[in-house]
């Protein structure tokens, strides 16, 4: 098979799913997505005879747009730009999760920071708030005071630019110290972790201590359902553990870094993942052949 | 394993044999990123900097 593979930084993920394609004989195509130019009918990216191409820009900005350009000329990419939109903002990723029946914390989006101030308060403290876009941890606040909101919502509506002043705040979940990341293909789990930390955010890039965890059914089925709610794909799947024993999934990941994982886990992710993009190169190869 | 130059302060990167370019190599010298932007033979770049909308 051809697989391309986008990027515009080559993390230790990506080292790990070339090690594994070319193991297997695949030719690689790797296209720096910051060295090409996109047509509304053909790029400079080497895209011909690609049986599919994985989506890898760390970008957020370039991801939404490069896979939406690949799409647009009939060329599979995974993760499909419809699961991209979804997953790269979090009010898109919220709405589709409640949509789907999947326990999501309870979230509110304000546009001023008078009103934003008076989700703050209905929450309580703490509360959270995050912006839209974003990732590892970054613009994180827990809100633990009226002071610390009122500072906060007057920094994010003086100094970021307009995402931040789309206000997303959030009920703080009481996890138990950590909360649980599950690698998907289309809804099914390849292995899990947990990432604990003594600090609320729990997350691997703030230094979350990471350990291999076993999913019970009822994750599995939230894992599942989270994954077809947001269009499916390679995924992360992020669950929390409530007070009450039951789980909350707060987001969906499209560009999906699993090193972590990999070496928390038993299972071989980067093969496993491999493993389901051939599948999805010999279906994505019948049904071109069934449409020529 | 091989060697390259820092673009920063021009100490010695030692670099490991599986090298691909858009990695990215910290020089142990200055501590500054580095991208990888040719295999054979290495050489480097100053990496970008971090971008807000970077991350999974």
């Amino acid at each position: 098979m051809k697989i391309g593979l986008l990027y515009s930084r080559i993390r230790k993920d990506e080292k790990l799913l070339l090690s594994e394609l070319r193991e297997r004989d695949h030719e690689v195509a790797k296209i720096d997505v910051r060295k090409q130019r996109f047509g509304l009918t053909e790029t400079t990216a080497e895209i011909a005879d690609c049986d599919v191409v994985i989506d890898r820009c760390l970008a957020t900005s370039r991801s939404l747009y490069a896979t939406r350009f690949l799409s647009a000329y009939g060329v599979p990419v995974i993760n499909s730009p419809e699961t991209a939109a979804v997953c790269a903002d979090k009010v898109k990723n919220s709405l589709a999760l409640e949509a789907a029946g999947v326990p999501t914390p309870a979230t509110e989006v304000a546009f001023t920071t008078e009103a934003a101030m008076e989700a703050i308060e209905d929450f309580g403290y703490p509360c959270v708030i995050k912006p839209v876009v974003g990732s590892w941890g970054r613009l994180m606040a827990k809100i633990d005071s009226e002071n610390a909101a009122e500072a906060i919502l007057e920094h994010k509506a003086t100094l970021g630019h307009y995402e931040h002043k789309v206000f997303y705040v959030q009920e703080y979940v009481d996890k138990p110290g950590r909360d649980i990341r599950v690698l998907a293909c289309d809804g099914e789990p390849v292995a899990a972790m947990t990432r604990s930390s003594e600090h609320w955010l729990t997350n691997a890039a703030k230094g979350g201590q990471t350990a291999d965890f076993e999913l019970d059914d009822e994750a599995k089925d939230l894992v599942a359902t989270a994954s077809d709610a947001v269009g499916g794909g390679l995924l992360g799947v992020d669950l929390m553990e409530t007070k009450d024993g039951e789980y909350t999934v707060h987001e969906v990941n499209h560009t999906v870094e699993f090193k972590a994982l990999n070496e928390a886990s038993e299972v071989d992710v980067p093969a496993a993942v491999v493993d389901w993009l051939e599948l999805k190169a010999e279906v994505a190869a019948d049904e071109a052949v069934m449409t020529a | 394993m091989t060697e390259s130059e820092c673009v920063e302060c021009g100490g010695t990167v030692t670099l490991h044999d599986d090298l691909e370019i858009g990695e990215i190599v910290d020089c142990e010298t200055c501590g500054a990123e580095l991208e990888v932007v040719d295999v054979s033979p290495p050489v480097l770049d100053r990496a970008p900097e971090l971008e807000e909308d970077w991350g999974e």
